[in-house]
């Protein structure tokens, strides 16, 4: 079973204590865009076999949002913080560095 | 090729069965194609064998990076139906239902199709409003399926507990020719009549990467070097969006992974599909007289073709409510499979960024039942640019805001 530890309540949760809710640090584009962006903010996925920036929801817990780093292929957990960030803090991109030489973060959603 | 018969099995029984041919060829690949096809599950080879039936187009190669139907073609529960609510949704369905009636006959290859009827629980009030709504679509749709009561659901399924306790069983949405159909040798089938036309199945060979120039496609590069084409059919269900990025596009679509698991075999206690959408899981007894179980998706994007434990225990355990008689039986094995799930939870059979490639994804939880119908259309898509079948499930419904919504309209399992 997946666990991650909340990082705003700091509890080590199971998968079943949480609820996934898909791809994070997407760029919002709301009325007024183009058709291409607010497709792409709505709908395009970068669905990555390798590293994945996704949102949580603690929803049996705290109730708060958080962030984790994971691999979709070996499920590792490099991290989790915060929401409130564009994009994910140094230290898990240097744990990721470290375990996927030649990783780098982009730009997602553009 | 020879023809498979009663008369050949006779044939070969008197002769040591040496005269039986290799089913499908293991060439080397050309350096170009007219048409490249990427993935040899059932849709891939449906295509291709469409693409040469009804259009003519046998310079083709179906490239596979695994083995011939190896994904998700060998790993799902083998059910076929269309009783689905949206028009568009329910016509290809109902032509791919149509096709697997005759497939057998077309191919000259046993692919055990058994129309046993699929019924899909009714344990909700609610339940019952959408599934008399979805037969009465039906009928529109020249789809045969009726709304039953829970007499007839016994009749049909003796081992089902109508009382609940949490689940009561209130009817059923009923398809007398849906069924199943032995999922192997659909791929097996398709990949023999593709040989025998001259096209090449090539296994072993990924695909690394997409040639185009000028926004168009050359070619792929593939683990047994680059091969060239005019069209390309990227049909990898799991793997979709890893070859559009190749491609250089994204999709709508997240991969999750699918489960599924059999019991020990047990004597025929029930000749019908049940599937139960209200707790989400599905059952069947195979012709072995295993118990074939299918469960639900994990919440989160995963490419590991297994699963989370907890999502077979929920399964299971409702199950067990409703048929109290499997509490017993041992399972035998399990195992996942990644999807491809869209945000409408319908397919996308579409053109894309890159002129000549096509793209055959998006079938989710529910491919299986669609494969002939898929290949059908698809291949029409990608011989004449346009097919009747699959206008409705373009990329450009996205943008358009057309969706064709089966996620909350006819039941969530596939």
């Amino acid at each position: 079973m997946l666990t991650l530890k909340c990082p705003c309540c700091g509890v080590m949760t199971d998968e079943t204590e949480l609820h996934a809710e898909g791809e994070a640090h997407l760029k919002r584009f709301g009325p007024g865009s183009s058709d291409e962006d607010f497709t792409g903010y709505l709908f395009q996925r970068e669905n990555p076999k390798g590293i994945h920036f996704e949102r949580w929801r603690h929803a049996y817990g705290c109730g708060k949002y958080f962030h984790a780093a994971r691999c979709t292929v070996t499920l590792e957990v490099f991290g989790t913080y915060p929401a409130q960030t564009l994009e994910p803090p140094q230290e898990i991109k240097d744990a990721i560095s470290a375990k996927r030489p030649g990783w780098s973060w982009r730009e997602m959603s553009n | 090729m020879k023809r498979y018969s009663a008369f050949a099995v006779a044939r070969e029984a008197l002769r040591g069965n040496a005269g039986w041919q290799r089913a499908w060829g293991a060439p080397e690949p050309r350096p170009a194609y007219d048409v490249v096809i990427i993935g040899a599950g059932g849709h891939g080879l449906a295509t291709a064998y469409y693409l040469g039936k009804r259009f003519g187009i046998t310079n083709v190669a179906i490239l596979e990076k695994g083995w011939l139907g190896g994904g998700n073609t060998g790993r799902n529960t083998t059910i076929i139906r269309s009783n689905y609510l949206q028009d568009a949704s329910a016509a290809i369905y109902e032509k791919a239902r149509s096709l697997y009636e005759t497939l057998s006959q077309d191919l000259n290859y046993n692919i055990m199709f058994s129309p046993r009827g699929v019924m899909m629980l009714a344990q909700t009030h609610h339940e019952v409003r959408g599934y008399q709504r979805t037969a009465f679509a039906n009928n529109l749709q020249g789809v045969e399926t009726e709304f039953i009561g829970p007499q007839r659901v016994k009749e049909l399924c003796p081992i089902i507990e109508l009382k609940g306790p949490r689940y009561p069983v209130m009817g059923a949405l009923w398809q007398p020719r849906g069924g199943t159909a032995r999922h192997d040798a659909v791929a097996w089938g398709y990949a023999r009549a593709c040989s025998d036309m001259g096209m090449h199945i090539i296994q072993q060979c990924e695909v690394t990467g997409v040639r185009s120039e000028g926004g168009k496609v050359t070619g792929v590069e593939t683990t047994k070097g680059p091969i060239g084409c005019s069209k390309l059919g990227v049909v990898v269900a799991g793997h979709s969006g890893v070859v559009a990025e190749m491609a250089g596009f994204r999709l709508p679509i997240e991969s999750v992974p699918l489960q599924a698991l059999v019991s020990e075999p047990i004597k025929p206690c029930m000749d019908v599909v049940v599937m139960a959408n209200t707790v989400h899981g599905y059952m069947s007894q195979s012709d072995k007289g295993e118990m074939v179980i299918g469960g639900g998706t994990d919440g989160y994007n995963a490419y590991t073709q297994r699963g989370s434990f907890h999502h077979l225990e929920e399964t299971v355990r409702a199950l067990i409510e409703t048929f109290p008689m499997i509490s017993r039986l041992k399972m035998l094995r399990h195992w996942g499979g990644i999807v491809d799930v869209t945000g409408d939870r319908s397919p996308i059979l579409s053109k894309t960024p890159v002129e000549g490639v096509f793209i055959n994804c998006g079938w989710g939880t529910g491919g299986f039942k669609a494969i002939p119908g898929s290949g059908w259309g698809f291949a029409e898509l990608m011989a004449k640019g346009h097919s009747p079948l699959t206008a409705e499930f373009g990329l450009d419904r996205f943008t358009e805001g057309r969706f064709i919504d089966e996620s909350v309209a006819a039941g969530v399992a596939h």
